[in-house]
C-alpha cells in the first residue's frame, strides 16, 4: 500500500467525493495542502477574504446541488469563515469548510494564529472534527460529505492540524458503507396510515393552501408537488428559500408569503381550513406573530428534520422524511378536487391587491427599483441565476423577477447576510457556467464584499453586478420610517463611484439614472463577454409594500397609500 | 412535570461540549446532566433530567437524536426506573453533636465517611427526594459544603439500553478527554 502525506490524502479524498473547484485563501497551517494541491486536478479560487469562500462555497452548493467546498488557513481565516458556515447551517446547504490547524503539540498554547475553531462553529456546523491523527483523516472526509448531504444538508467542517497534513500513512479510499452513530436514531418510520389521515383531511378540506419551502429544492421534489398540486387545484404560496420550487407564472401559484408576501397570499393562509406545509420549518417572517397564526387550518407537516416538527406552530399530522418519497406515497392516495369557490374567492383577493402594484407607475421622482428589477427580468427573459444581497433590494427581486425554474434564485433567507450576494454569485457561477449570473445588491451589503470583483477579473468570469444604490441602508431606513418616527439614524450611506470602482479592477462600469437607459444598457451588458457593474441610482425613500410589522398579525399588512393607475 | 432521558454518546473529546452548547442555545432548561462510564469502552452515559413545563422532552430528545456522537436516547419517564442521587455531605458538629448526626444518617440508610474534630462527612444515596429530606434535617445543624452528582437513572427488568448499532465501529481518534463520572447540575 502506498504511504501518503495527509495532505495528499485529503485531495485524494475530495477528487473522489466529485469535488473540481474549491475556494480558498492560503495561509501558514494549511500550507501542505496547498503545496499537495497542485498534484491534482482541482481549479482552487483565489478569494480576496475568506468570507467570501464560505459564501462561493454556499452559491456554488444552491446552484448545482452538489457539496460546495471552501479552505483556509488556522485562525483569522477560520474566523472569517464563520459568517458563511452561518448562513449555509440557516439555509441547510451542504458546505465543507477545510481549515488548516496549528500542530497537535501546541493546541491550547495559543500558538501565532491559533483558534479554537471547532469551538467558535460548534453551533453554525451540523457537525466538525479536529483530526488528530492522520489515519482518521479519509474516513472523517468521507463522513463530513456525507453528513453535509444527507437528511437536512448542512455546513461540515474540518480542522486538520499541520502536522498532521504532513503525516505520512498507509492509504486505501476506504469503501464501507458509511455508518454514523446516530444513523438508528435518524431512521424516520411513518405509519402508512398517516398517509390515508392525511389523504382524508386533504379529501375533506374546502380552503387548503400549500406552504412551499426550500425542502422542495433540497429533495428535487419540483415534479411531485406540480402532480398533487395540479390534482387537488390546491393554491401554493412560497417561501423566499421555497422560490423557484413552483413555477411562479402557474396558474396554482400564489407567489410569496410572509412579512413582504402578497396580501391575498397572506390572508390564504389566515382563511385556511388546511395548510399542507411542505419542507419549510414556520420562521418567524412567514408566520407573523403565532398567537393569531392561521387559526382555523389543520395543519400537516411534511418535514425531513424532527426538530422541526412543533417547535413554533403545532401540527396535526407530521409526515416526517424525505418530501419527494412521501409525496410518492401519498400521490395515489388523494381524489381529484376542484375547490372551485375558494379560487373564485382567491382570484377576486389577487385583483384587489396585486403584488406587483407600481409595475406601469410612471415615477415622478427618479428610477424605481421595482422598475430596474423588472427590467432585468424582462431583459433575461427570467431565465438568469439572480443573486441577491439583503435588504429592500431582496425583497423587490422576489416581487418583479418571476423565477419559474428551480435554483435561479440564490439568497441568504435565514441569517439575512449583506454581503452574501457577490461571493455567492460567483460561487453560482463556477457551478453553472454556460448561465447567465446576475447579482442584485444594495449600496450598503455590496460594499461588505466587493473587494471579490478582483477574484471575478482573476478568474475571468463573467457576472453582471446590478447596485441597486438609493443612498440608504434602505431596508434599516423604512423600519426607522413606519416604526421610530423616521429619524434615519445611521442609515444614509455614502458610497464610492461604482463605476470608477468597476474601472479600477477593469471591469466596465455604469451609471443608469433614468427609466428610458435601463434596457440598452442592459442589453449591452448581456451581450458583452466580460463582467459589468451598473450602479442604478434609484429613488431614495421608496419601501417594500406590503408589510406585516414584526410581531403583528399575518394579516395585518401595511400597504401602499396610493398607486395612480397610470398608462 | 419532570422528564428524565438517557443517552447514549460516543466518549470522545467535545462531546459533552457538544450536548451542554445544544442545551445553551436552544435555551433548554436543564435541572441535572450526569455523565459516566458504562460497560462499553468508548460509550459513556448521560442521565439528563429536565422540567417539561418550560422545555420540550420531545424536542430536547429529537434535538439530542441530531448529534452525530449520540448513539442512543430515550425518554424514561413512563418507564419503570430506579433512579439515584448521591450526595456527600460536610456538616458543622463537634464531638458531643457525632451521635445525633449518626442516628440520623443511619435512618436514611447513609454513612459517616469523615470525621473531623469540628465536622463529619455524610455520604447519602438515593432518589432525589431522599436525598432532600435529609439535607432538610442536616442544614439547621450547619452544612459546611455539599456535592450532589445529579440524578442517574436506569429502566427496570431485562431491557438493556446498549450501543445496539451494530454496525457503528467507534473507531476514536484518542479518549477520555471527556469528563468522566462529573455531575454537572444545571448546566
Amino acid at each position: 500500500m502506498p504511504k501518503l502525506a495527509g495532505a495528499q490524502i485529503l485531495w485524494e479524498c475530495l477528487v473522489r467525493e466529485g469535488v473540481d473547484t474549491v475556494f480558498g485563501y492560503p495561509g501558514g497551517a494549511i500550507l501542505p495542502s496547498y503545496d499537495a494541491m497542485l498534484q491534482y486536478p482541482i481549479h482552487h479560487v483565489l478569494v480576496r477574504h475568506e468570507q467570501g469562500a464560505s459564501h462561493m462555497a454556499d452559491g456554488y452548493a444552491r446552484a448545482s446541488g452538489r457539496v460546495g467546498v471552501c479552505v483556509g488557513t488556522s485562525g483569522p481565516a477560520a474566523t472569517n469563515m464563520v459568517t458563511g458556515l452561518a448562513t449555509a447551517m440557516m439555509d441547510s446547504i451542504p458546505v465543507v469548510a477545510i481549515t488548516g490547524q496549528v500542530g497537535t503539540k501546541v493546541i491550547g498554547s495559543d500558538a501565532f494564529q491559533e483558534t479554537d475553531v471547532t469551538g467558535v462553529t460548534l453551533p453554525v456546523t451540523k457537525h466538525n472534527y479536529l483530526v488528530t491523527h492522520v489515519e482518521d483523516l479519509a474516513e472523517t472526509i468521507r463522513e463530513a460529505f456525507y453528513i453535509a448531504r444527507h437528511g437536512r444538508p448542512g455546513p461540515v467542517l474540518i480542522d486538520i492540524p499541520k502536522d498532521v497534513q504532513l503525516a505520512q500513512t498507509e492509504f486505501e479510499y476506504p469503501t464501507h458503507p458509511i455508518h454514523l452513530p446516530n444513523e438508528r436514531l435518524l431512521e424516520k418510520y411513518v405509519p402508512q396510515e398517516y398517509f390515508a389521515r392525511a389523504a382524508e383531511m386533504i379529501a375533506a378540506a374546502e380552503r387548503p393552501v400549500i406552504l412551499a419551502g426550500h425542502g422542495i429544492l433540497l429533495s428535487g421534489a419540483m415534479d411531485e408537488v406540480m402532480e398533487f398540486a395540479e390534482k387537488t387545484n390546491t393554491p401554493i404560496a412560497l417561501t423566499l428559500l421555497g422560490i423557484g420550487g413552483f413555477p411562479a407564472e402557474h396558474p396554482l401559484c400564489l407567489g410569496m408569503m410572509g412579512m413582504h408576501g402578497g396580501v391575498y397570499v397572506n390572508e390564504a393562509i389566515q382563511n385556511a381550513d388546511l395548510l399542507l406545509a411542505m419542507g419549510m420549518r414556520f420562521d418567524d417572517r412567514v408566520t407573523g406573530t403565532l398567537k393569531t397564526y392561521s387559526p382555523h387550518s389543520k395543519k400537516i407537516h411534511f418535514e425531513i428534520d424532527p426538530t422541526e416538527i412543533n417547535k413554533n406552530v403545532k401540527v396535526d399530522l407530521p409526515l416526517l422524511g424525505d418530501l419527494k418519497e412521501s409525496l410518492t406515497k401519498l400521490n395515489p392516495l388523494v381524489r381529484a378536487k376542484r375547490h372551485d369557490a375558494w379560487w373564485e374567492h382567491l382570484r377576486r383577493a389577487m385583483q384587489a391587491d396585486p403584488i406587483r402594484d407600481v409595475l406601469d407607475w410612471e415615477s415622478p421622482d427618479g428610477l424605481m427599483s421595482e422598475h430596474v428589477v423588472h427590467d432585468i427580468w424582462t431583459a433575461t427573459q427570467g431565465d438568469a441565476i439572480v443573486v441577491t444581497d439583503v435588504g429592500q433590494h431582496q425583497m423587490w427581486e422576489v416581487q418583479y423577477y418571476l423565477h419559474n425554474k428551480p435554483h435561479t434564485l440564490i439568497t441568504s433567507g435565514g441569517l439575512g447576510t449583506m454581503g452574501f450576494a457577490l461571493p455567492a454569485a460567483i460561487g453560482a457561477k463556477f457551478a453553472q457556467p454556460d448561465k447567465e449570473v446576475w447579482v442584485i445588491a444594495g449600496d450598503g451589503g455590496f460594499q461588505m464584499t466587493m473587494a471579490e470583483l478582483a477574484t471575478i477579473v482573476q478568474e475571468k468570469i463573467k457576472i453582471n453586478v446590478a447596485i441597486l444604490n438609493n443612498g440608504y441602508l434602505g431596508m434599516v431606513r423604512q423600519w426607522q420610517e413606519f416604526f421610530y418616527d423616521a429619524r434615519y439614524c445611521a442609515t444614509p450611506i455614502f458610497s464610492p463611484d461604482f463605476a470608477k470602482v468597476a474601472d479600477a479592477y477593469g471591469i466596465p462600469g455604469y451609471v443608469v439614472e433614468n427609466r428610458d437607459d435601463v434596457m440598452p444598457i442592459l442589453d449591452e451588458v448581456r451581450a458583452s463577454p466580460g463582467p459589468a457593474v451598473i450602479e442604478f441610482r434609484v429613488k431614495m425613500e421608496d419601501a417594500v409594500y406590503p408589510m406585516v410589522p414584526a410581531g403583528a398579525s399575518l394579516h395585518e399588512m401595511i400597504k401602499r397609500e396610493k398607486v395612480p393607475q397610470s398608462v | 412535570m419532570k422528564h428524565t432521558l438517557v443517552a447514549l454518546v460516543q466518549d470522545k473529546p467535545g462531546v459533552l461540549n457538544r450536548v451542554a452548547s445544544l442545551f445553551r442555545r436552544r435555551a433548554f432548561n436543564i435541572e441535572s446532566l450526569t455523565v459516566g462510564h458504562t460497560d462499553q469502552p468508548h460509550v459513556s452515559r448521560m442521565t439528563i433530567v429536565i422540567d417539561s413545563d418550560n422545555t420540550s422532552a420531545q424536542l430536547v430528545e429529537a434535538n439530542l437524536a441530531k448529534l452525530v456522537n449520540v448513539i442512543d436516547i430515550q425518554d424514561v419517564t413512563q418507564q419503570e426506573t430506579i433512579s439515584r442521587d448521591l450526595a456527600l455531605i460536610k456538616v458543622r458538629v463537634d464531638a458531643a453533636g457525632r451521635a445525633e448526626i449518626a442516628q440520623l444518617a443511619e435512618i436514611f440508610r447513609a454513612k459517616i465517611v469523615d470525621v473531623a474534630n469540628d465536622s463529619v462527612v455524610v455520604e447519602a444515596t438515593g432518589d432525589e427526594d431522599k436525598i432532600d429530606g435529609l439535607v432538610e434535617l442536616l442544614r439547621p445543624k450547619g452544612i459546611l459544603e455539599m456535592v450532589r452528582t445529579g440524578r442517574i437513572a436506569m429502566v427496570r427488568g431485562n431491557q438493556a439500553r446498549k450501543n445496539t448499532n451494530g454496525h457503528y465501529n467507534g473507531n476514536g481518534n484518542g479518549n477520555g478527554h471527556v469528563a468522566r463520572d462529573v455531575g454537572v447540575s444545571s448546566v
